[in-house]
């Protein structure tokens, strides 16, 4: 049985508690918004790329669960210096990982402390919180506006 | 009256005693969907074994008696409704479909440009998309009544709304995310002083006191089995009789018709004009059992029950520090919608449900009361028939804990 305490661990308690980049980039490349209309969950990711396409800075804004908030302050901490290809990689990866399809201990993966993540899965109600924040960044880097996860 | 107690109610629903996450389930998400007693379930599960057959149509002893049993519903609710005749009861899938029959039928006959249709702030979404769809199509202007802080209507406001441009009003009687009994008899009296029809949303209230549709007056009365221990997908129409008779039918099909030729077809008397092809007879006959339960329990009991829980678990959670109740009308039901500062809803439900505590989070389908409370969601716990105050205080402790894990 998978236990309330290994969905929220001390990590994701504390990035809840004290989101990393939450603010808004004043001149960013690229930028979205995600919004899960089933929970009311909103964000806004920023991003400053580069010309050799790597994330120089990326943000997030916004309203959102425990999941939500935490996971896009560790994405927001990961991604920074990565470029975009490495960026899309780990978006897959998170997605595996959130999904059931990725065990961090066996499969090779780029995941590092995002594996923290890899209960959520256990809460299929709450794979969206965790993801919307990925989701809205890969919006972001293909130039899309606004990101519904329905 | 045969007189229960909560225990022996509670051996009646067998869904009550699974195990969830290795707890007791404490079911309180009851303005969601109800449980469902035995009795109903056995009548659904005889109808399947002993009296398939399709209604209305054939001579052979199956569909009689499937007919016979199908109308007996219809019966039983016009008593529990207290309609002047069975033929104004229609069976629908539901409130959301009982809506927007009303909604297509009576709205796009005789509401046309300019015209103005009066909801409420506390509106479900299926009580406000109907109308606004109907407003995009015919030129119609929605205008809303507020609601207080407390969450009761602005009475105040609902008299200057009311003018003769209003041409229909549809409000809620008891709200799913506040709980707010609305004082809808004397709404719909001052409506008709300007000759306004009404419809009344009851699928919170239909469980939870005794409605007469004609001492209430209103013109339309929906609600779904569903929320009344009774089954899912089906749902009921109450109308007046003489404006269900000048409402054209909403879907076409068979049982709804008198005759068909390619150059004619005459649609039937009320109340099959509006109830086209092959209804969901099991669930209708389901349903019947649900009543029965119901009456056999008593008003007195459910509403004293109801009244009971309200009142411990308002005092209950009020203890909990900073948490904040949304929705203090005076005149309530026992639904406690609540957020607490450092904890989202959404992670307050997955650690409750840990517990076994099934409770509901988020906009409760009324995004605009959301609004109203500038919260993004609420977590919100609604209670029945075979609730406990016991099971109220498992929530309370289930809420310190997260507080802990969230402090």
């Amino acid at each position: 049985m998978t236990d309330q305490n290994e969905l929220y661990q001390q990590v994701i308690l504390e990035h809840n508690k004290k989101p990393r980049n939450f603010k808004k980039l004043e001149k960013p490349t690229h930028m979205a918004e995600g919004y899960n209309p089933l929970c009311g969950d909103h964000l806004m990711v920023y991003l400053n790329l580069n010309k050799d396409n790597t994330i120089e800075d990326v943000t997030f804004e916004g309203d959102g669960c425990a999941i939500s908030k935490a996971s896009a302050s560790m994405m927001t901490m990961t991604l920074k210096g990565k470029s975009v290809d490495e960026a899309n990689k780990l978006f897959e990866e998170f997605h595996q990982l959130v999904t059931g399809n990725l065990n961090p201990d066996k499969d090779k993966n780029i995941l590092g402390k995002l594996a923290i993540f890899s209960n959520v899965w256990h809460f299929p109600a709450r794979v969206k919180c965790a993801s919307l924040c990925w989701h809205t960044m890969k919006g972001a880097l293909d130039k899309k506006k606004s990101i519904s996860t329905e | 009256m045969n007189k229960k107690n909560v225990s022996q109610i509670r051996k009646d629903f067998p869904n009550l005693h699974v195990k969830v996450h290795g707890k007791p389930l404490v079911y309180l998400d009851n303005a969601a969907t109800t449980l469902k007693p035995n009795v109903v379930i056995d009548a659904i599960t005889n109808h399947y074994k002993t009296t398939t057959a399709n209604i209305h149509r054939g001579v052979h002893y199956l569909s009689e008696k499937a007919t016979a049993d199908f109308e007996v519903t219809r019966n039983k609710i016009k008593a529990l409704i207290n309609a002047k005749s069975s033929a104004e009861i229609i069976f629908t899938r539901g409130t959301t479909e009982s809506i927007n029959l009303v909604s297509n039928s009576y709205g796009r006959t005789f509401l046309k440009k300019g015209d103005e249709i009066l909801i409420s702030e506390m509106e479900h979404h299926s009580n406000i998309v109907p109308w606004q769809m109907l407003c995009q199509e015919k030129g119609c202007i929605l205008r809303i009544i507020p609601f207080t802080d407390s969450g009761e209507l602005d009475l105040n406001a609902f008299t200057k709304l009311l003018t003769p441009k209003i041409k229909f009003i549809s409000i809620v009687y008891i709200s799913n995310s506040l709980g707010t009994i609305n004082p809808v008899k004397t709404m719909i009296a001052r409506a008709h002083q300007l000759g306004i029809p009404v419809l009344v949303d009851a699928a919170q209230a239909i469980a939870h006191l005794p409605i007469d549709v004609q001492e209430l007056d209103c013109d339309f009365l929906v609600f779904s089995g569903h929320k009344m221990y009774g089954p899912t997908g089906v749902g009921v129409l109450y109308g007046k009789t003489e404006l269900l008779n000048k409402m054209p039918p909403y879907q076409g099909g068979g049982d709804m018709i008198s005759s068909v030729t390619f150059e004619k077809t005459t649609y039937n008397v009320l109340p099959h004009k509006f109830e086209a092809g092959t209804p969901n007879i099991a669930d209708v006959i389901g349903l019947a059992a649900a009543i029965d339960y119901i009456q056999k329990l008593g008003w007195d009991y459910i509403e004293k029950h109801d009244q009971e829980l309200l009142d411990y678990g308002t005092k209950a959670l009020n203890k909990i520090s900073q948490l904040r109740l949304i929705g203090t009308a005076k005149q309530k039901s026992a639904v406690l919608s609540f957020v607490l500062p450092q904890i989202h809803p959404h992670d307050l439900g997955t650690l409750v449900d840990q517990d076994g505590i099934a409770i509901r989070t988020g906009h409760h389908c009324t995004q605009p009361v959301m609004k109203h409370f500038g919260v993004p969601a609420t977590a919100r716990a609604s209670f029945a028939i075979y609730n406990t105050k016991e099971e109220i205080d498992k929530l309370v402790q289930s809420i310190e804990k997260a507080k802990k894990i969230f402090k």
